[in-house]
């Protein structure tokens, strides 16, 4: 095989505009590499957005043949139909040009799901104690490697139905920090993720977790909060 | 997008569980209006039920009832799995293990019924 043949979706000037490479194939080459050829060789126009080209920071996440995918660890080889490719924006963020979308809806509702540490003690306080062995803890340990590729968010058929939906990433965070005994804001959280957006309105597709890139289950976080927030309703009414 | 993308997407088990459950209920709700109103017919006229059970002798309402019953079994165990997935914290295995009990003795329950017919 010496060539591969690449459609790149353009935009968002040019609606659904796409637009064909050839991109000399290599032994070893990721979709990431690929996008980076035409990028450097054939459109210097082309934006696309990356940074640490080892599956950490979740920055180059894009639509690979309809399937969102972490474009730096997949192999071009995996995703190959015959000898071509279609690589697109991440659906269900705004495209902000060609192959970079805008990342702010995604990161508001990571704030939003109250995804961030609410610490209840200073500097001079002791170390509070972690347990490994303790069950919450397991549960927080089960979602704390997510990067924020935004690829469970971009699978999400609940997200493109409904775009106040906290999406899958948020509420896996929000569980995540539910668990961690060093978090002191639990109603807080509850609150927010039980809210019109919230856990509740998660069908239980189940793409997030077929897709997520690093194995992570926010399907099972969003169950997670589903009974938390059940059970606070309850017993504490609301 | 193109629709071949938005079906890869999909393609999936838990996305096809989802969708199967989803047609199967809108299915069932489309049909039992219907049903509601042949038993109403029991009470309001009781002539007419009994020529219209007649038809149940046809073929093709045999085979619609076999459809029938699918929707029925698909939409309950569907049902079933979603509340296990949502309210029960089970690792996936256990819920493996419990999916496949269930199976089995749905099997063996089948096997029993057909037998007694």
């Amino acid at each position: 095989m010496q060539n591969l043949r690449v459609t790149i979706e353009r935009g968002p000037d040019q609606p659904n505009a796409q637009r064909e490479f050839d991109v000399p194939a290599q032994a070893n080459q990721t979709v990431l590499d690929v996008v980076s050829w035409i990028q450097q060789n054939a459109d210097p126009t082309l934006s696309y957005r990356f940074a640490c080209r080892v599956g950490m920071c979740g920055s180059c996440a894009m639509m690979v043949n309809g399937v969102p995918r972490w474009t730096c660890r997949t192999h071009i080889s995996k995703v190959l139909e015959g000898d071509s490719v279609t690589i697109g924006p991440l659906r269900n963020l705004p495209v902000i040009k060609d192959l970079a979308v805008d990342m702010d809806p995604f990161f508001d509702k990571w704030v939003a799901a109250e995804g961030v540490h609410h610490g209840a003690l200073t500097r001079d306080d002791p170390i509070a104690p972690v347990d490994p062995a303790e069950a919450a803890r397991g549960q927080a340990d089960a979602g704390i490697e997510c990067i924020n590729c935004s690829v469970c968010y971009a699978a999400c058929d609940t997200v493109t139905g409904n775009p106040d939906y906290l999406g899958p990433a948020a509420l896996q965070r929000a569980w995540t920090l539910l668990n961690d005994s060093k978090d002191s804001a639990r109603n807080a959280i509850l609150e927010a993720v039980s809210g019109v957006g919230g856990c509740h309105n998660c069908h239980s597709i189940g793409s997030c977790t077929a897709y997520c890139p690093n194995d992570l289950d926010p399907l099972s976080a969003i169950a997670g909060l589903k009974r938390e927030t059940a059970k606070s309703f309850f017993k504490r009414g609301r | 997008m193109t629709r071949t993308a938005d079906i890869k997407l999909r393609a999936h088990p838990l996305w096809l569980a989802y969708i199967l459950h989803r047609l199967s209920g809108l299915a069932l709700a489309v049909f039992l209006p219907f049903h509601f109103w042949v038993l109403s017919l029991a009470v309001t006229r009781p002539d007419q039920l009994d020529g219209f059970l007649t038809l149940t002798e046809a073929h093709v309402v045999k085979l619609a009832e076999v459809g029938l019953v699918f929707l029925l079994a698909v939409h309950m165990f569907g049902g079933l799995r979603l509340m296990a997935l949502e309210w029960l914290p089970w690792t996936p295995s256990q819920k493996s293990l419990a999916a496949g009990a269930t199976a089995a003795s749905f099997l063996i329950a089948c096997l029993f019924f057909l037998k007694a017919i």
